[in-house]
């Protein structure tokens, strides 16, 4: 009896719609089209939800869809019908009113704001910036040993064009108080539970200040999709996707820093150099996930491809940072011994993707054709995995399996 | 470009081309994934109250109880679930044999 009461409350909790599922009464749909990630347990549908392409459904509900790997071949700046999404909670938005919608100001300001999206558009200066954005758990399946969390391959990551309002333009705007440290951020999306912590994130005063972070109405010159966040969303170049909070309507600015789950207990990394810990161990103190370590990728030979041998093989494929800039791409067929240099494409911004381009020659056989970044404070990538207990911030030297005859 | 869905995209040029007033709606596809039956599904099914039953089949197989009970020991501490002693054994239980 016991037991019925706990499940009934829980029921009662949550409604009829998500009591059906608590039930197990909710059918699930058959998948079509499903893709391998090159991981246990990697099996993943392809699934069009509106505004996308067919993306690798790592989960439904709430909703979180990785790019499959090709897409970053076609271009430097990925489709917004193609670019990631992520949520945390279920409660996400299904409908929303673009002319009720308001971003709301407040906390320690002279002059609280309330925002429409027409006024972000028509009463601010824009400004636009190239920026990658990436999930701080990209790459997650590939750790070994391998971690809770989403299990992503490496298409946890977009590039694109955004377009809005800088945050300072707006905080000038509601003239922060003296003493003031932090400045947090919220969106429509909501938890199941009132028990569960609602997704709050924050940025320390001066890097909200710093002219770069921004509240986008557009990405690649149309609205956002609304699964990244539409109407407006924040942009933080260089910083984890975690703080790019979407359908973003309240900033507040605090006098102590905020007491979040999501700030003081999730998306935290080893307080170390490397962000990382022995393999099985966790970490002795932590600090908040902050900017992209250095990642590059091959894009245009997938794992496992025959490619012709002794004879000019063209690689091209993307590198990005955290904002410092790629100075470097280098590619090593002969595992890491000698490295070529590659030419770098069109430069776009230090917190773009860069392209880069390589000629090889392979003698005949199997193949390992290793890909580095290097930015311009000398950061590099690692040839053997870093760990930590989250799965966090991958970022060792990929390697590209090929057969060459 | 070409494939996204067109009602999607007209809704959205409509409401910033002119005066039409009223909220717009997204519409989320069914569920994809649904949970291996085996004793204790039925606690596990609570899990689905707040997420799909894929954050649980995606997950690394073969991981073992601690594993399990640790998460769904998070999922009680840090997310609130509302679920009791018993059912939580039962329901680590599963996704130890099950996953």
């Amino acid at each position: 009896m016991l037991k019925m009461n706990r499940r009934e409350a829980l029921k009662s909790a949550l409604g009829a719609g998500l009591a059906a599922a608590a039930a197990g009464k909710l059918s699930a749909a058959s998948a079509s089209e499903t893709i391998d990630l090159p991981f246990g347990n990697g099996e993943r549908p392809l699934v069009a939800y509106p505004g996308k392409r067919p993306l690798i459904v790592l989960t439904s509900r709430p909703p979180q869809l990785e790019t499959p790997f090709s897409v970053f071949d076609e271009g430097i700046f990925t489709p917004n019908d193609a670019f990631f999404v992520r949520y945390h909670l279920a409660g996400i938005p299904l409908k929303i009113d673009p002319d009720a919608f308001r971003l709301n100001i407040q906390g320690k300001v002279d002059t609280p704001l309330s925002l429409s999206v027409a006024e972000l558009k028509n009463s601010f200066e824009p400004v636009e910036l190239a920026a990658v954005n990436q999930c701080s758990g990209n790459s997650r399946g590939f750790f070994e040993p391998r971690v809770a969390g989403g299990q992503l391959a490496n298409g946890a990551m977009g590039n694109a064009r955004w377009k809005g309002v800088a945050l300072k333009t707006l905080l000038a705007k509601a003239s922060v108080h003296a003493g003031a440290v932090q400045v947090s951020f919220q969106g429509l999306d909501r938890p199941v539970l009132p028990e569960t912590p609602t997704f709050m994130k924050a940025l320390d005063l001066d890097h909200a200040l710093d002219g770069e972070v921004m509240i986008a109405y557009a990405m690649n010159g149309e609205d956002l999709p609304w699964l990244n966040g539409f109407p407006i969303r924040l942009i933080v170049p260089g910083c984890y996707g975690t703080y790019w909070v979407k359908h973003l309507n309240e900033i507040r600015v605090l006098d102590a820093p905020l007491d979040s789950f999501w700030m003081k207990t999730a998306y935290r990394i080893p307080n170390n150099a490397c962000a990382c810990t022995e393999p099985g161990k966790a970490p002795t103190s932590t600090v908040p996930i902050g900017r992209f370590n250095v990642r590059s990728f091959l894009t245009n030979v997938t794992d496992g491809a025959t490619v012709k041998a002794n004879s000019n093989l063209g690689l091209r494929g993307v590198a990005f940072d955290g904002g410092y800039g790629v100075s470097d791409v280098a590619i090593s067929v002969d595992d890491g011994k000698t490295w070529t240099r590659a030419t770098l494409g069109e430069d776009f911004g230090k917190y773009s993707f860069r392209e880069w381009k390589a000629n090889i020659s392979l003698a005949p056989g199997k193949r390992r054709v290793m890909v580095r970044g290097a930015n311009r404070i000398g950061q590099t990538q690692p040839l053997e995995p870093l760990w930590n207990p989250a799965g966090y911030m991958r970022n060792v030297v990929e390697v590209t399996n090929v057969i060459a005859e | 470009m070409k494939r996204i869905a067109i009602p999607f995209l007209v809704s959205l040029a409509a409401v910033a081309s002119s005066a039409i007033a009223g909220p717009l709606v997204y519409q989320l596809p069914p569920e994809t994934a649904e949970l291996k039956p085996g004793p204790g599904v039925d606690s596990a099914a609570l899990c689905t109250a707040c997420h799909s039953a894929d954050y649980i089949t995606t997950q690394p197989r073969g991981k073992g109880k601690a594993f399990w009970q640790g998460e769904v020991r998070k999922m009680i501490k840090v997310y609130g679930a509302p679920i009791g002693d018993e059912d939580a054994a039962t329901i680590a239980s599963y996704l130890a044999a099950t996953y």
